[in-house]
């Protein structure tokens, strides 16, 4: 994995926070999380009630629940974007936020102004800024990570589109190729297939088993109940911010819930 | 050959004229460049708020025989600040914080100014006199511009990436809220350069419609940036002839040539529309 240069042998670079690289720690799960509460949004709600969720290295674990499950929340959580209330939330063994390169996530498609003046290409170009820090321009190198994922998602010849022009597939698989410019290990999807084409369903499926050959952990939110079994190795059901048994003759896989953490006690 | 000889003969022949024209180049650019964030961030209201709520630190500073551009300086990081406090944890939803500064200090300003014994030493300050640029205000103008465009080239990625984009910063350690502060902090210096130019009532006119502008004919930040420093900055010029020339309000001149090249962009727009359906 020589494209992804994931040590701090530069020294020089100055990193977005303060926390930057740290090594994994040996033997621990993608993701350990034990009897997560989460607040809404300025609220002293539950969005997220006493929630476990253990992801192996290399798993495909998708989200399942009607809106407001908290789905969205789970995701954010991990990614950093809102504080825990109570329980434990381990990323390769380390505390959220340990290790800013490790973790990709990819918002919902309305949460990014499209009407932004930028073209896809420095669109992708953000997801290698975790790894450049204050001050640095792209390198030769970044801009090549950046290239081969936009032909990757089959965007190439698009590099130049505003990306308000393109559509809304179009719009997915870029935010994926920014995903995967960053090289994180732990990639975080929310509804990746809500409202896009065929191909760039089709496009994501492939990508999805391709990413789990090279070892990637994926943790995706979806709506798309018929892909379920196709695209993933677990599923965890939610609704109203707790973990649901799954729906008479639903797909769930390897138990990675509250089970699994039983197995494991 | 006349015409042109007319249009340079001012600034050949007066030192004033040459100070006035530098002092419009800077204003010009530095507002039109910060101008793009605060169009695309949706931040005008903040920079009309900024340009008012100057006002009582002008005059207190005026009254205390202090620099007035340093008064001005103070208030508006004060305001920013007080914005930024006010709506912090969302107790008060921002535009009405910002609604309250405003009014507060626009107000407080009018009242120090009305204990002066004549309201006229504050015209310059309410409708801006570019003519009437000195040496030393020219100075601090060209720190501020200095500051200003060398601090939004350095963090050029990470202004950009959080104006349009502020989870993903936040997911990659970036805090947003304090490039947002160290914005609201650029845009405090911008106006008060502009405030020597059209004057606190027509500041915002400078950060806006040269930007609005450019986001009519372009869509690439770096060149939306450069439009819009050059419809300032011939704005700018053509209001500083028109004040020396035919004795008129320099601000206001300023600000009516920016939106002369506001319509044009727009006709420009829908014409290349009829002819791209037609």
């Amino acid at each position: 994995m020589a494209l992804f240069p994931m040590t701090n042998a530069n020294g020089a670079r100055l990193f977005y926070s303060h926390r930057h690289f740290a090594e994994p720690v040996a033997g621990s799960a993608a993701l350990a999380i034990q009897d997560l509460c989460v607040n809404r949004p300025n609220e002293n709600v539950l969005a997220l009630d006493h929630i476990s969720l253990h992801v192996p290295i290399g798993a495909r674990v998708a989200l399942v629940g009607p809106n407001g499950a908290g789905k969205s929340t789970l995701l954010k959580t991990v990614a950093g974007l809102l504080p825990i209330r109570s329980g434990s939330l381990r990323i390769y063994g380390l505390p959220v936020g340990a290790c800013h390169h490790r973790v990709a996530y990819l918002p919902q498609r309305g949460e990014i102004d499209w009407r932004f003046p930028i073209n896809l290409r420095r669109l992708v170009m953000t997801g290698r800024y975790v790894h450049m820090g204050w001050l640095r321009k792209p390198s030769t190198e970044d801009w090549q990570v950046v290239d081969a994922m936009i032909d990757r998602l089959g965007l190439t010849g698009l590099t130049d589109r505003q990306i308000g022009q393109l559509s809304g597939g179009q719009q997915q698989r870029a935010l994926l190729a920014r995903a995967l410019a960053q090289g994180a290990d732990l990639i975080l999807l929310d509804e990746p297939t809500a409202a896009v084409d065929v191909e760039t369903q089709a496009v994501i499926s492939e990508l999805l088993a391709d990413l789990q050959r090279e070892g990637k952990t994926l943790v995706v939110a979806t709506h798309n109940l018929e892909r379920l079994e196709a695209d993933f190795d677990s599923v965890l059901y939610l609704r109203d911010g707790c973990e649901v048994p799954p729906p008479e003759g639903a797909y769930v896989g390897a138990p990675i819930g509250k089970t699994a953490f039983q197995h494991l006690l | 050959m006349t015409f042109l000889n007319d249009l340079i003969e001012p600034f050949v022949r007066f030192q004033f004229m040459r100070n006035s024209l530098l002092a419009i180049i800077l204003v010009g650019s530095v507002c039109a460049t910060i101008g793009v964030y605060v169009v695309l961030r949706r931040m005008a209201f903040i920079g009309d708020a900024l340009a008012h709520t100057v006002l009582p630190g002008i005059v207190f500073a005026y009254f205390n025989g202090i620099s007035l551009f340093i008064g001005a300086v103070v208030a508006g990081l004060l305001t920013a600040f007080g914005i930024g406090w006010l709506s912090r944890r969302d107790t008060l939803r921002e535009d009405t914080a910002i609604g309250i500064m405003f009014t507060f200090m626009f107000a407080l300003g009018i009242l120090l100014m009305s204990t002066a014994r004549s309201f006229r030493d504050f015209t310059h300050i309410l409708f801006g006199n570019i003519l009437g640029v000195t040496p030393s205000d020219l100075t601090l103008i060209a720190i501020v511009a200095v500051i200003v465009l060398g601090t939004l080239a350095l963090f050029h990625k990470e202004f950009e990436l959080t104006s349009f984009d502020p989870i993903h910063a936040q997911v990659i350690g970036l805090r947003a809220d304090r490039l947002r502060y160290g914005l609201l902090i650029l845009l405090a210096l911008t106006v008060v350069t502009a405030i020597q130019a059209v004057g606190v009532v027509l500041t915002s006119a400078m950060l806006v419609t040269p930007a609005a502008t450019a986001s009519l004919l372009t869509n690439r930040l770096p060149r939306m940036m450069l439009i819009a420093v050059g419809v300032a900055i011939s704005s700018g010029v053509i209001g500083l002839y028109a004040s020396y020339r035919y004795n008129v309000a320099s601000g206001a001149a300023i600000v009516l040539a920016c939106t002369l090249f506001f319509g044009l962009a727009w006709l420009g727009r829908i014409l290349m529309r009829r002819l791209q359906r037609a």
